[in-house]
């Protein structure tokens, strides 16, 4: 199962889910902020989260595994 | 006029105000956090303090340090630019609350257009028309129903506590309600931290025209015409006018006085703008106001021959506007492009660093930046890098010389619109001045 990576270095502004959360292609799981525009990123395939690897408010570079899907 | 001024801001907004202050003679102070102490406005600057780390929460909106600086620095005013504190009341207040000068409208002003159902209200009560719709919020999709049925479809659903189009969202018919409610009214949570929307009849195919004014302590409240800025993506400006092919003279003393009892009816003083939406029919409506120097003022100042950032340190320093209304010409036709840092068919942003920088000069083109080649355009920011804006007699002499200024533009490194603007001035409807706000989303691709 793919990671969900950030796909522009930025901030983390909301984290949608959580541990344990189903989700369904195309669902936002995260919004990024970068260059003050908010960025939702989705999830391409369905599963579960394993784990969240960022918090709201930390900086991510392009390419930073955001969530874990399994 | 005041002794020092303190620029609480970043980019070329910064530079402008520094630059007002140079012509002045008045020393400035900026302000910068790790990811700008190579960035011209610190450099341009008579002193430069750093405030912080990257992050706007970390540095350019932390009011101690900004106070702090002023205070260490011996700054008389501060001036905030447009964005970051502009529009923040608790700030202007706390500025005036510690004896500075601050640049810009009372924060009761300022409060008084924040939430969009209350300066509804007001703007209504003041005689200021107002779009069609309510005045209140409403608490579910049952209610919102209700409204949308005695507007009629489609309606716009707005959040009240919101600006800036974050949020919006048009419901064609009642079976969209409840999606759009829930939608709309997440997001408006989201990003305003207040879940509650508000409903307005949608005017199709309208225009956004805004109205510049000013107003000072002497009882002066004057217009300096309008703009055209129609061309937006996701509800953002791209490029703006003066003046507006839809506006006739007429047309522009009855806007200009409508914008006028606009700001009186809020105590306003300094700078601000009246936005309004502009039906087919050129009836017009108000939108909301931005208390604060607008980004686009450029175009206003090289059709009016006013410097708008001149009169907005005069007026804080309790001087009166220089001219009246009847000195207020317009001379000629000005358009702004703002060349941004991003993909020019997604419009997503494009961090990196310029590697080459060349902007056209001379007679009719005027260019606000704050970057320089080197530079390293980072995500922390907004992804403004410059406005190119070109004067002409007319507005086609106009449109000409802003494609020969693309033509000649240079910018490597990062991804921008550049393209994107050569379509739009090239492109037969905007030729034609036809504009409405779906003109990109209808007419542009952004692609080279």
């Amino acid at each position: 199962m793919p990671d969900i990576i950030a796909n522009m270095a930025g901030t983390i502004f909301k984290v949608l889910v959580q541990v344990e959360d189903k989700v369904e292609p195309g669902q936002d799981v995260i919004i990024l902020e970068s260059m003050k525009m908010e960025i939702p990123i989705q999830a391409e395939t369905a599963g579960t989260v394993t784990e969240v690897k960022v918090e709201e408010g930390e900086f991510v570079n392009e390419g930073g595994v955001l969530v874990v899907l399994e | 006029m005041l002794e020092k001024v303190l620029v609480a801001n970043r980019g070329e907004i910064a530079c402008r105000v520094i630059r007002a202050c140079k012509e002045l003679a008045i020393p400035s102070v900026a302000v910068y956090s790790d990811a700008d102490k190579d960035m011209p406005h610190a450099k341009l600057a008579d002193e430069a303090y750093q405030i912080g780390p990257p992050p706007v929460v970390q540095s350019y909106l932390v009011q101690d340090r900004i106070i702090e600086v002023a205070r260490e620095s011996g700054a008389q005013g501060i001036h905030p630019g447009y964005g970051l504190l502009a529009e923040n009341p608790e700030f202007a207040e706390r500025v005036a609350n510690e004896g500075l000068v601050w640049i810009g409208p009372p924060a009761d002003a300022i409060r008084a257009m924040g939430i969009k159902t209350e300066a509804r209200e007001m703007m209504r009560d003041a005689g200021v028309p107002i779009i069609p719709g309510i005045t209140s919020c409403v608490l579910n999709a049952d209610g919102a129903r209700e409204v949308a049925d005695d507007l009629g479809y489609p309606v716009m659903m707005k959040a009240c506590a919101g600006g800036g189009g974050i949020g919006m969202q048009t419901v064609n018919e009642p079976s969209e309600m409840d999606d759009a409610f829930t939608s709309c009214s997440r997001r408006a949570e989201t990003f305003f931290a207040d879940g509650s929307i508000y409903l307005e009849k949608l005017i199709v195919g309208a225009r956004h025209v805004e109205i510049q004014v000013l107003a000072d302590d002497h009882g002066n409240t004057v217009h300096l015409n309008e703009r055209e800025c129609s061309v937006q993506r996701r509800h953002q400006k791209v490029v703006e006018e003066a003046p507006s092919p839809a506006v006739n003279p007429a047309l522009r003393t009855r806007m200009g006085e409508v914008a006028c009892r606009a700001a009186e009816a809020i105590g306003y003083r300094n700078a601000g703008t009246v936005e309004f939406l502009m039906a087919p029919d050129k009836g017009f409506y108000f939108l909301e106001m931005n208390t604060r120097l607008q980004v686009e003022h450029p175009i206003t100042e090289m059709t009016t021959g006013i410097d708008i950032v001149k009169q907005q340190l005069a007026i804080a320093a309790g001087e009166p506007i220089s001219f009246s209304q009847e000195d207020v010409g317009i001379n000629g036709h000005a358009i702004e492009m703002r060349i941004y840092a991003e993909d020019p068919v997604r419009f997503l942003p494009s961090p990196g660093t310029i590697t080459r920088l060349r902007f056209p000069e001379g007679e009719g083109i005027r260019v606000d930046t704050g970057v320089v080649e080197g530079n390293t355009v980072t995500p922390f920011y907004d992804p403004l890098l410059a406005k190119m804006c070109v004067w002409g007699p007319d507005r086609a002499a106009a449109i000409e010389r802003g494609l020969e200024a693309l033509e000649a533009t240079e910018l490597e490194g990062l991804k921008n619109n550049i393209p994107l603007h050569k379509q739009v001035l090239d492109h037969p409807v905007f030729r034609s001045g036809e504009l409405n706000t779906s003109f990109i989303e209808e007419h542009i691709t952004g692609g080279s």
